[in-house]
């Protein structure tokens, strides 16, 4: 079987050593190539001196899952080796630094063992501690290059590039390289048979992560506050966020901000700042994590009852309490969903990839301001700060934001009565106004019981009246937020369900198992409430797999909740530990399932 | 319980503030709070102070969050936007609020259990913000709503109403404020409407965060012997240091001063703060002279009221931040999205 451009590869570096660049450049070089390629950063919860891993897949194919299946080991970090060298395929490579011997414990027969003195040429080539181990990390890009032969013009290029205007650290770069590919070409057989060849599959493709991709959607949607609480893994969202809206948000003339970032001294603050922003009009926003969306609920459920717009964006990491937080998991899905105390439904959106991050966080806006709600983008490590591959991403021009229901002055003007909470439409959303416009807008916002006409209430039907409204208004919404994914497979007759990053896994299990005779029909929900066609999809079989990243089989217990499908159509394939979603765990997943039926 | 209609019958010689209005064009919903509640009477100086800044009231923004304090913005500027906030959150919204639309005019109602209990945290950095609002912290040293516990700005000493008495030490708002570099700080009286008047206008003209501390006695559950916030003690041991007087920028100065009398503060719009110095070495624009002022007199059991402290050079949050004189509300899309030719370009990045 051709090994050529459809292999992995893992680097296992500590952290802090400046390992990270010459991951990137190994990933870019490789996408330059125009051969599709991921990449999967698994790190620690610390800044130097922990282990640290770099996943790379390559695949002419395009299938972009995480794979645990690694065909090549660039083990460069003695404290994890003997882990290290147990995760390589048999028949694979192991690549260490041969400054040192290597333990015979560690050698396996059925692997093969390629030892490069890293640290002894980069101790001879450059001066001072730091710069041997910064430089020591790009020599190995420079022996992988070899050993897969990596294309060096295009490397040349993209350290010219990125050192463009610090011509010293060019040289040393150049240098370093130099000495770890000399040395793979005159020791081994380059390449192996694992190996690049040119493609031409990347040319209208980006590697992008999906923090930033949200961040520019919501810049594109037109936000102008957002505020938060530092938390991995959704501080980039911010930080993104901040270094678009430095780039486009700023008046020409006087370099004034169009756009104000608020740092809250916690994430209880942070939705508080986001609540009293949109009270007051602006599209206002907040990037947190599980832990976060705890301390937010408070604020949730008062957007929720009092009926203002807020966009949360959760990238999810592995709980409970404080977990994994360099870990990804899809956990949050119930919490998201149902937050806060008291009857509440939250409008979810459910991105797979940095394309859609993009076009959701967007959309979360309109919809916020639309339904006067909290809406949530729940997307998750693994999306959030992971290098994927996928399209350019295209803004159409036409786009106008979905302000909702917002009655300006001259309409408050004419209007014979403004009732803050009544269904003039029959669509259970009701008018908004803001602050500061006119005095007949004026109102008194409260969290407390109220009837439709915005006044205080501890009347039985009237507060009744009101939270039957807002369960209609929210209900509406299933029409509104992006409709699932579905492919069907024709003489299918079994049910593939998933949500979020689970979509590459899922898609590549699909064929995998085709190619076994098992043939599934494929849906994957993109927002929540769910509507009509997810029903049907569930109804339509038998059997469905509902495949999700956490313990409890949340997503299987929101479809149950939510549309009142039967838990025996519904067969639970998870996988939770802290990775990201492979196709090997669906595919063992539903084959248990199956065994199980059988 | 906010939704018993006031009847708006006005009488005809009421007199007309500089936009025409009355003073029960200020005023709200009737109150529901208890008979004689110190809440009511600041109240009533908050409507008086913006009927004489002839601020239309539906410039105005008024938030609050949980407690008999925060109920009371119901109770004036009925045609002002109110948020009634969560517990101890009001800064919060008020930040987001501000930084959304700065041309609000932001008056925030808050009580010692909101602001130095539940809420500490949230005050505490509202001011370090310099967020551009004047906050009143209604203070009785009790938790009214829930019948009578302890607040956090209980006197060590003071009895409750059964008579136990609080061991712990208070947390002095105003001292903090002080040391978190608040701009505007004074303290005052709900039974001193001639003192507070001045002080709330001179606080809702000040730019950034202006901390008002008013004693105000809660009649039901603090108001007894032993308290240290009852009317009768707090008559008997407040010590006004400083006069408040509000120049606004339209007006002639016309007052006459003894000369070393007054000091002087000019605000962001120009209106002056007159400061009629009571203790002849007061200084209100020296911070830690301040500081030290509160504490010695606090040590005798005397509470100095009066503006006392005031920054000429306070830098709001939109200064802070830098963001463009229009409110970022409504400022045009066109100007907020960067359009596709900018993302193409952008996309070149990300190869």
């Amino acid at each position: 079987m051709s090994r050529v451009n459809d292999f992995a590869f893992k680097i296992a570096t500590a952290n802090g050593t400046g390992s990270a660049s010459a991951n990137g450049l190994i990933m870019q070089a490789i996408f330059r190539m125009g051969v599709p390629v991921t990449g999967k950063n698994v790190f620690p919860s610390n800044i130097q001196g922990l282990p640290t891993w770099y996943e790379i897949r390559v695949n002419k194919n395009g299938y972009t899952a995480r794979t645990p299946h690694f065909d090549l080991m660039v083990a460069l970090n003695a404290a994890t080796y003997p882990q290290d060298v147990a995760e390589v395929r048999p028949g694979g490579y192991l690549m260490f630094d041969s400054s040192w011997p290597l333990d015979d414990k560690l050698k396996r027969p059925d692997v093969t063992y390629l030892g490069v003195p890293l640290a002894e040429m980069c101790n001879a080539q450059f001066k001072g501690v730091r710069e041997r181990i910064l430089m020591k990390n790009i020599a190995y890009a420079g022996a992988l290059a070899a050993l897969i032969g990596m294309d060096t013009a295009i490397i040349a290029q993209l350290t010219r590039e990125k050192y463009a205007a610090k011509q010293a650290l060019l040289d040393s770069n150049a240098k370093a390289i130099a000495i770890g590919y000399d040395y793979a070409r005159a020791h081994f057989e380059c390449p192996l048979p694992i190996h690049l060849e040119k493609m031409d599959a990347t040319r209208d493709s980006i590697l992008i992560d999906g923090n930033t991709a949200a961040a520019l959607g919501a810049v594109y949607a037109g936000a102008t506050v957002g505020a938060w609480y530092p938390i991995t893994p959704a501080t980039s969202v911010m930080e993104a966020f901040k270094s678009f809206c430095m780039q486009f948000r700023r008046d020409p003339v006087t370099k004034q901000k169009k756009f104000a970032i608020l740092q809250a001294e916690d994430e209880l603050a942070a939705l508080g700042m986001v609540v009293g922003a949109s009270w007051a009009g602006a599209r206002a926003f907040t990037p947190t994590a599980g832990p976060g969306i705890s301390l937010m609920s408070e604020f949730i459920g008062l957007a929720y009852y009092a009926e203002i717009p807020a966009v949360i964006v959760d990238v999810q990491r592995t709980g409970p309490s404080t977990g994994m937080p360099t870990r990804t998991q899809q956990g949050d899905l119930l919490l998201c969903a149902y937050a806060s105390h008291g009857d509440t439904r939250h409008i979810c959106l459910y991105p797979a990839d940095p394309t859609e991050a993009f076009e959701f966080a967007a959309k979360a806006f309109d919809l916020a301001e639309r339904f006067q709600t909290p809406t949530f983008l729940v997307t998750d490590l693994d999306i959030g700060m992971n290098d994927w591959m996928v399209p350019k991403l295209q803004w159409d021009d036409s786009y106008r934001p979905d302000r909702g229901k917002v009655l300006s002055a001259e309409e408050l003007e004419q209007a014979k009565n403004f009732w803050r909470y009544y269904d003039h439409d029959g669509d259970g959303i009701p008018q908004r106004s803001l602050p500061g416009v006119h005095p007949k807008g004026a109102f008194f916002t409260r969290g407390s019981g109220h009837n439709k006409y915005g006044a205080y209430t501890e009347n039985a039907a009237e507060y009744q009246e009101v939270l039957d409204r807002i369960a209609r208004k929210v209900q509406g919404a299933t029409k509104a937020v992006p409709g699932p994914v579905i492919i069907q497979t024709p003489g299918a007759t079994m049910g593939l369900v998933t949500v979020g990053g689970c979509h590459a896994a899922c898609v590549e299990a699909m064929d995998l198992l085709a190619q076994e005779g098992i043939k599934v029909n494929y849906l994957r929900v993109r927002g929540f409430p769910f509507g009509d066609e997810v029903r049907q999809f569930l109804e339509q079989h038998e059997v469905n797999f509902i495949v999700e990243q956490n313990r409890d089989a949340q997503l299987r217990s929101l479809l149950m909740l939510d549309l009142g499908v039967h838990i025996e159509r519904l067969h639970s394939v998870r996988y939770y530990a802290g990775f990201p979603m492979s196709a090997h765990h669906v595919i063992s997943g539903v084959k248990a399932k199956l065994e199980k039926v059988a | 319980m906010t939704y018993i209609a006031k009847p708006n019958v006005h009488h005809p010689s009421l007199k007309a503030n500089a936009i025409g209005l009355t003073r029960r064009d200020y005023e709200g919903a009737i109150t529901t709070l208890c008979a004689g509640c110190g809440h009511d009477s600041i109240t009533a100086a908050i409507i008086q102070a913006f009927w004489e800044l002839s601020i239309p009231p539906h410039k105005v923004a008024k938030l609050s969050g949980i407690g008999c304090s925060s109920k009371t913005p119901a109770y004036f500027l009925l045609e002002a936007h109110g948020f009634n906030s969560v517990h101890g959150r009001m800064p919060a919204v008020a930040t987001g609020a501000n930084a959304a639309n700065g041309d609000l005019i932001m008056i925030g109602v808050s009580g010692d259990g909101d602001s130095l209990s539940i809420g500490l945290g949230q005050l505490c950095h509202a001011i370090r913000r310099n967020v551009n609002m004047a906050y009143i912290l209604e203070n009785n040293g009790v938790y009214g709503l829930t019948k009578g516990q302890f607040s956090a700005s209980a006197d060590v000493g003071s009895t409750a109403k059964k008579g136990e008495a609080n061991a712990m030490e208070p947390i002095d708002g105003v001292l903090m404020a002080l040391t978190l570099g608040a701009t505007f700080v004074a303290r005052s009286f709900s039974g001193d409407k001639h003192q507070l008047v001045p002080i709330l206008k001179a606080a809702i003209t000040h730019k950034g965060f202006a901390f008002v501390d008013i004693i105000s006695p809660c009649v039901t559950f603090n108001d007894h012997e032993g308290s240290t916030k009852s009317y009768a003690y707090t008559r008997e041991h407040k010590v006004e240091v400083v006069q408040t007087d509000l120049v606004p920028i339209r007006d002639e100065i016309t007052t006459d001063y003894a000369e070393g009398t007054v000091q002087s503060v000019m605000l962001h719009d120009g209106s002056w703060v007159k400061l009629r110095k009571i203790a002849g070495d007061y200084d209100a624009t020296d911070r830690d002279a301040a500081y030290g002022y509160i504490r010695d007199y606090q040590k005798k059991g005397e509470v100095v009221t009066g503006l006392l402290y005031l920054s000429a050079n306070s830098k709001d949050i939109h200064d802070q931040n830098d963001t463009v004189d229009a409110p970022l509300y409504n400022l045009p899309y066109d100007q907020l999205c960067p359009g596709n030719d900018a993302l193409q370009k952008l996309m070149t990045q990300f190869r």
